[in-house]
């Protein structure tokens, strides 16, 4: 492989879905964050706004 | 630090494993195996009290054992194993040492102290709350503080293996990006930590009320809440079990993924929506919304089922590649009469992903829908699908892997081979009889967790057809069968560690090598782009599952249009 080859292959841009699930941060915030949002807060909010029986 | 950094290179099959790594992966899976003992002997006793001509147990001991079977099983087994399974695909695969193996150890040690202490609280009789230990029923305090402990030490254990993936990409000891077992298991390891951080949630507060400082926790919260750490903690097993696979095929047969891409995106589906499942428990209860309820375990929810179909088709698939390049092309299934069945790793593997898929998969999309769930709500058909799905896949999963760590990670050779030849068809087979009958008798409405299926003495008493008696009959002999394969596990791992013959095939270095070198570490540890698409016996096994799927999918509707009659 010549020195041109492999500086072409060192500058192609990471794409952005290697670059998503290279990150294991990022990926533990999206594994946080959309089932907390999506089954507990919006779970959490429909029982509380339950009325009180009177 | 030097001393720190001693690595054994196990010639065989070129894993390298960190001193402190390789023993607190001894350590997590044997108290695992221990835990699988003590919930195997509850489990011959749960199933002999509801097989009706044998009802073994008092009805106070049957809720008694049916409590620590549940957590013996669903929690303590399995996550003790888990842990293993991330210390092994984190410092082992990427041939790095371990991050903070003190705090490891603090983890470890909370996890023994609280499983030990929750199994005291329920064996001392004033904690037969289920599992679920569903408010306002209280257990004794020390109940939920084990668990408490548990959870913490578990969560310590998933923050060391994420430092130790830090720890390999500082040292530089793989190249690109993670390998996809090991990806599989930063997936069960982020699904973990939403599960623990939910179960502290809800358990710190509920044994606060059990000590009396607070008055009240509110049933519907409790319930919401618990299950997001109820039902996520088998979601961990699903990422867990399923980077099993994908590591047996490199072992047994050097398989490399169809593609690690499409691998990757589906263990993504799973880290965003797999923990959603958690709302089909709560499909019957009043007070979430329909909208609430059919988002999270339907739209969101067949996202990762979508990624488990995909999983289902990439393992078999990877393995018919690698069987098809060594010459196995006679017709659509040479390659599968050719696998070594009576290699455990294998037979034991494939046996869990065929019924994880058919059988609890299937059964999973079934109850999930909401107006389905209806016909079987509380029947004693979801242990019949949950035994599919953590039993047949996660559990045979673990079995068979120990069949390769055994003379890997402990050095020994396997005793009684013929015995281990044989105990993945026992067990396995004896887990889809069991899984199947629990469905059919919950299909005809026998509830699950209830001591006395004929209502004997009460006032308003149900008959059940016949052929419930008979099924329930059933569930006691094909537990029954499945204990004998989970004994013959036992006998063979623990035989192994005390009369097995001792495995000389080490090399020890003082610092790691950290490139995989040797073919099995190469294989699980690489990257391999994608390895196409000729597989063309799993393609037609993949249409088979689908029609499956549809028909059992559309019988359940016409069912459900049969239960009540309109007028």
């Amino acid at each position: 492989m010549s020195q041109n080859e492999t500086t072409d292959a060192d500058d192609e841009p990471i794409p952005v879905m290697q670059q998503i699930l290279d990150n294991p941060f990022l990926l533990l915030f999206i594994g946080i964050t959309v089932p907390t949002v999506f089954y507990i807060v919006w779970g959490v909010m429909e029982i509380v706004t339950i009325p009180v029986a009177k | 630090m030097n001393d720190s950094r001693n690595f054994r290179i196990d010639t065989p099959t070129g894993l390298q494993y960190h001193r402190d790594a390789e023993l607190l992966i001894k350590a997590n899976a044997f108290f695992g195996v221990v835990f699988l003992l003590i919930g195997g002997v509850l489990a011959l006793l749960v199933s002999l009290t509801r097989w009706p001509s044998v009802h073994l147990l008092p009805a106070d001991w049957f809720y008694l054992t049916l409590t620590a079977h549940g957590l013996d099983m669903l929690v303590f087994w399995i996550i003790f194993f888990e842990i293993a399974v991330l210390y092994f695909c984190s410092s082992t695969l990427l041939r790095c040492r371990l991050a903070t193996p003190r705090i490891a150890w603090l983890g470890f040690a909370l996890m023994l102290i609280g499983a030990v202490t929750t199994n005291v609280a329920i064996f001392r009789g004033d904690s037969s709350v289920m599992m679920t230990s569903y408010v306002p029923m209280g257990a004794h305090p020390s109940f939920y503080l084990g668990l408490i402990l548990f959870a913490v030490g578990a969560l310590i254990g998933c923050f060391v293996f994420l430092g130790t993936l830090v720890v390999a990409k500082n040292d530089k000891t793989y190249e690109g990006s993670l390998p996809l077992v090991t990806f599989g298991a930063l997936t069960a390891s982020i699904i973990a930590i939403f599960t623990i951080a939910s179960g502290a949630i809800i358990l710190i507060p509920t044994f606060l009320w059990s000590i009396g400082y607070i008055h009240q926790i509110d049933p519907l919260m409790y319930r919401t809440i618990w299950w997001a750490f109820g039902h996520s903690s088998q979601q961990i097993n699903v990422a867990a079990h399923v980077s099993v696979w994908y590591a047996i095929a490199a072992i047994v047969f050097g398989a490399k993924p169809m593609s690690e891409k499409v691998s990757r995106t589906a263990f993504l589906l799973y880290i965003a929506f797999l923990q959603l499942a958690s709302a089909h428990h709560l499909l019957s209860d009043p007070g979430l919304s329909s909208e609430w309820k059919i988002f999270n375990t339907s739209y969101f929810m067949y996202f990762a089922v979508l990624a488990s179909m995909v999983h289902g088709l990439t393992v078999p698939g990877a393995i018919e590649v690698a069987q098809r390049k060594k010459g196995y092309t006679k017709g659509l299934y040479e390659w599968l009469r050719r696998a070594p069945w009576s290699n455990p790793v294998f037979s034991g593997m494939f046996i869990s992903l065929i019924g994880f898929g058919f059988l609890g998969g299937i059964s999973g999309v079934m109850m999930g829908t909401e107006q389905l769930n209806m016909i079987i709500h509380n029947t004693i058909y979801v242990p019949g699908h949950f035994h599919a799905t953590v039993v047949i896949g996660t559990t045979l999963a673990f079995m068979s892997l120990t069949y390769f760590l055994i003379p890997s990670l402990f050095r020994r050779e396997v005793w009684l081979p013929g015995v281990a030849k044989w105990q993945p068809y026992v067990f396995g087979f004896g887990m889809y009889a069991f899984a199947l009958v629990m469905m059919g008798a919950g299909t005809l409405g026998v509830p699950r967790r209830h001591w006395d299926m004929s209502f004997a003495g009460t006032a308003l008493p149900h008959e059940f057809p016949g052929s419930a008696y008979l099924m329930m009959g059933l569930v006691g002999i094909s537990g029954v069968l499945a204990v004998i394969g989970g004994g013959m596990y036992i006998l063979v791992t623990v035989g192994s560690l005390l009369f097995g013959r001792k495995v000389e095939s080490s090399t020890f270095a003082q610092k790691g090598t950290p490139i995989p070198r040797a073919p099995v570490a190469a294989t699980i540890g690489g990257h391999h782009g994608g390895a196409g698409f000729a597989a063309p016996g799993t393609f037609t096994l993949a249409i088979v599952f689908l029609v499956a799927f549809v028909l059992y999918y559309f019988i359940n509707w016409k069912y459900l249009s049969t239960v009540w009659g309109i007028s």
